[in-house]
């Protein structure tokens, strides 16, 4: 039995997503659109999703808007961008409840594709320009939003130590992107930017939940329609050469953290993407992996230690935080780890284990709608088609050759230490 | 095994309690591939002046104990629990709050063999000097950790505002200083005293049969010997009715300042209906007030007072009890004092409208339906509603039945400009 069924359809300018399923209490809408991240629009893309849901001509002002939300049962709407890859996505979601655990019955899913195709299609804008004071607050709120950042030291190492490795690359970009772009921004040049967008993006709209299809496919033919396009792809970047690098910074933190960067040179898709998988998670992905076990157990030098994977961008980050005199034995301990993996110097015991723990941890992020939009999307932005079944069975089937060889094509970039004001460069 | 049925929720659980006092329930979740168990302890942070059993003096113990205990039992004699779950499948954790320390797991797979180890390994506590010593500097890094933290600051900065002798202004980690003086015996001494199973509820979620489920639990704590223990007896010091401090400022490395206004409720005694019922009135006239809908909400953002970090939340045990509000601003104090008025406004009624209410409660209808997708939802709110006698599947039936004099009343009691304290970071270099 499959883990999950989606069926997938064109429509005009997007793509239909639906998984039927009726574990849910609620239904989920996302809508998810996809453009190449650049200096030029990084900002700009950042700012639209929080204008567009501030509210619209039908709901003019965001208290209106938002009373009706709560009417619908308190459908949930929120947004988000991130990167992924070489590029920044949005995703606007929807969760709304299903009437069939409500005293009242009224159909509520329709309103809800309603509601979003609202905000999409129907902004609050006049003349070819969005209402000024709704950008105006949201420019001031995206400017607090890039400046969190900082405030929050282990998103910031992790953050600098990305700005350090892919210097020269978009990559290097802030999700919300630069707080110096932001004046630049005005009602015009955003509207300008939201047609380009609806006119030149990648566009997917998922539907999770209780639903029937040929009722969502009508809905969704009804209220949103748009022209048809050729996504833009772009080649990922494949840096052959990787010189390793150290990077210092001195900060009033308590806490010293430690990252630090791989080139994988893998991508979700490739033929390999199962063993490196499965090489993260033997290395660092969990509480049983080489990492946690020499560096916390075994030493104490850490609370947190782990490795996690930038499937589409081919990294790999380690993270850690530790005191400020414990940076050399830490490095240390981490290299040894990488060069036991790279030996072959595991069991298949801790293969087995790995697969175990991915496999459950596969199937529980399907337990989720939004974990489901995410593995499904891994699809749009890799142009595969990989099913979730064939997913969980490549990934069963690696071999232990295999995960010596995708380790020995990691290679260390960078090491980041965010460092306190007393200590010793 | 009794069945409860929830029909509008279209939701089966089942419950008995055990011979030796354990509490044990079980949701079966269809569809879901996931299986996710708690095991908690009614014992916290605040739990660290008691009587240990067959003692005849009280005990005080360092601060940070009962999350020392929660880190300590993970490990064994033959290496750590950890492995023995991800071996199995499963992934494991663990967290302590100020009032019950949750062991979980959830897997996809071998829930029996993971349920088993779950229980086992919680009910078989294996503690040495040198790894009690080993995991002082680990927890260290985690209190430091925190340290770093501005959100947190803020948290428990106004958590000790508030409270002046009430241990729930102690850090649940602890200090660095206040866990060094941890021992194994100290250790024992808790786990005795509170990790009896009539203290404990098992919570079982998911694609289970109920009756296999419940045999095993059943023969698993039939093998074990467990003597009969008394109500546990804990000391609190008396707490005055005010806050401690009416305002603290923390200098961080930040570029946004944070603020918030915190009310320390009067005394809470309430458990069960009375509790549930009282804590929804708050948390809705919290949502008439602060919500993305209300006027106030509004004005604090049109005038850039807030950003989406603003949020408001009321926290109630028995014995203490505090609502928040606030977030990142550019105007810490401005907002402080926007925060009280608009307050002290709410105190006198004003907002508190019929078509509000009406409003609110479809909105927090929709927010539990939404929250009971989540197995881990379910097992930690029912665990916490179970052990102030409040049954979480009440919260719909209790909401629908709120009327506006509900809420009004709920706002008197609450907000007294006496007990409101403020807790601001800000820049270091700023004024």
């Amino acid at each position: 039995m499959a883990v999950i069924s989606e069926s997938i359809k064109d429509m005009k300018g997007y793509k239909l997503h639906i998984v039927k399923t009726e574990k849910f209490k609620t239904n989920t809408i996302v809508w998810k659109m996809k453009a190449p991240l650049t200096s030029e629009d990084a900002t700009k893309r950042a700012l639209l999703p929080y204008v567009l849901q501030s509210n619209s001509k039908a709901y003019p002002s965001t208290s209106k808007f938002r009373s009706y939300l709560d009417e619908l049962y308190g459908a949930n709407l929120f947004v988000d961008v991130s990167k992924k890859g070489e590029y920044q996505v949005l995703s606007f979601s929807l969760e709304i409840a299903n009437e069939k655990f409500l005293s009242d019955r009224n159909p509520l899913l329709k309103k809800g594709m309603q509601l979003m195709a609202e905000i999409l299609v129907n902004p609050l804008a006049d003349n070819e320009a969005f209402d000024k004071e709704t950008v105006e607050k949201e420019k001031r709120t995206l400017k607090q939003r890039i400046q969190a950042v900082y405030d929050d030291k282990m998103r910031y190492s992790n953050f600098r130590l990305v700005q350090e490795m892919c210097k020269d690359e978009p990559y290097a970009l802030h999700v919300n992107g630069e707080i110096d772009d932001i004046p630049q921004i005005d009602e015009k040049n955003l509207y300008e930017y939201y047609k380009k967008a609806f006119a030149e993006d990648e566009l997917d709209l998922f539907i999770i939940g209780d639903v029937d299809e040929t009722e969502v496919q009508s809905i969704a033919e009804e209220l949103l329609q748009f022209d048809q396009r050729t996504p833009k792809l772009v080649e990922p970047v494949k840096d052959a050469h990787v010189e390793e690098k150290t990077v210092k910074d001195q900060e009033d933190v308590k806490q010293g953290k430690l990252n630090i960067g791989y080139r994988t040179n893998v991508l979700y898709g490739d033929n390999d993407y199962y063993a490196l998988q499965v090489f993260n998670g033997i290395f660092g992905g969990f509480s049983h992996s080489k990492l946690f076990l020499n560096v916390r157990e075994k030493n104490s030098l850490a609370y947190y230690v782990a490795s996690r994977l930038e499937s589409h961008k081919g990294l790999m980050m380690v993270m850690s935080g530790i005191e400020f005199e414990n940076f050399e034995l830490a490095v240390k301990i981490i290299r040894e780890q990488m060069e036991a993996m790279q030996a072959g110097d595991f069991t298949d015991q801790e293969i087995e284990q790995t697969k175990a723990v991915i496999e459950n941890q596969m199937l529980e992020t399907m337990d989720t709608a939004r974990g489901m939009v995410e593995v499904l999307y891994h699809n749009v932005v890799s142009h595969q088609n990989v099913s979730l079944d064939d997913w969980l069975q490549g990934m069963s089937k690696t071999t232990k050759e295999e995960i010596v060889d995708v380790a020995k094509k990691v290679q260390l970039d960078t090491v980041y230490f965010l460092t306190g004001l007393e200590a010793d460069k | 095994m009794e069945k409860i049925t929830f029909e509008q929720l279209q939701e089966e659980m089942y419950y008995e309690k055990l011979n030796n006092g354990l509490d044990v329930y079980i949701l079966p979740k269809k569809g879901f591939n996931k299986t996710y168990a708690t095991f908690t302890t009614k014992y916290g942070s605040i739990d660290n002046h008691f009587l240990p059993p067959g003692k005849d003096d009280y005990v005080k113990v360092p601060d940070g104990i009962a999350h020392f205990l929660e880190h300590k039992l993970f490990e064994k004699e033959d290496g750590d629990v950890f492995q023995q779950f991800s071996k199995q499948g499963a992934s494991a954790n663990a967290f302590t709050s100020f009032t019950r320390t949750a062991y979980l797991f959830s897997s996809t797979s071998n829930v029996e063999k993971n349920l088993e180890t779950l229980i086992d390994f919680v009910q078989e506590p294996y503690f040495t000097e040198k790894t009690v010593e080993k995991e002082k500097g680990i927890i260290g890094q985690e209190i430091t950790m925190y340290d770093d933290n501005p959100d947190w600051r803020l948290y428990f900065g106004l958590i000790q505002n508030m409270y002046k002798n009430h241990p729930v202004s102690i850090d649940i980690a602890g200090t660095i200083e206040s866990i060094s003086d941890i021992t194994k015996d100290m250790l024992y001494e808790c786990y005795e005293t509170f990790y009896h199973p009539s203290n404990m509820l098992l919570f079982v979620v998911g694609q289970v049969n109920p009756d296999e489920i419940m045999g095993l639990i059943k023969e698993n704590q039939g093998k074990k010997e467990y003597k009969n223990q008394p109500e546990i007896k804990r000391v609190f010091d008396e707490e005055q009715a005010g806050v401690a401090e009416k305002k603290q400022v923390l200098k961080m490395n930040v570029q946004t300042s944070k603020c918030l206004v915190g009310i320390k409720a009067a005394a809470p005694t309430e458990s069960g209906k009375e509790m549930l019922k009282k804590e929804l009135s708050i948390n809705v006239m919290l949502d008439i007030l602060f919500g993305k809908s209300s006027e106030n909400y509004t004005e604090l953002y049109g005038s850039g007072l807030i950003d989406d970090t603003f949020s408001y939340d009321y926290t109630e045990e028995q014995g203490f009890g505090f609502a928040m509000v606030g977030g990142d601003t550019n105007e810490p104090d401005v907002l402080a004092s926007k925060l009280e008025t608009m307050l002290m406004d709410a105190k006198a009624g004003r907002g508190l409208t019929d078509d509000n209410l009406e409003r609110t409660k479809k909105k927090k209808i929709g927010a539990f339906l939404r929250a009971v997708n989540s197995p881990e939802y379910i097992a930690n709110q029912f665990t916490r509603y179970a052990f102030n006698d409040m049954d979480l599947f009440d919260v719909v039936p209790v909401l629908e039945s709120l009327t506006l004099d509900d809420i009004k009343q709920a706002a008197d009691k609450l907000i007294a400009e006496e007990r409101f304290t403020v807790c601001q970071v800000v820049p270091k270099d700023k004024k």
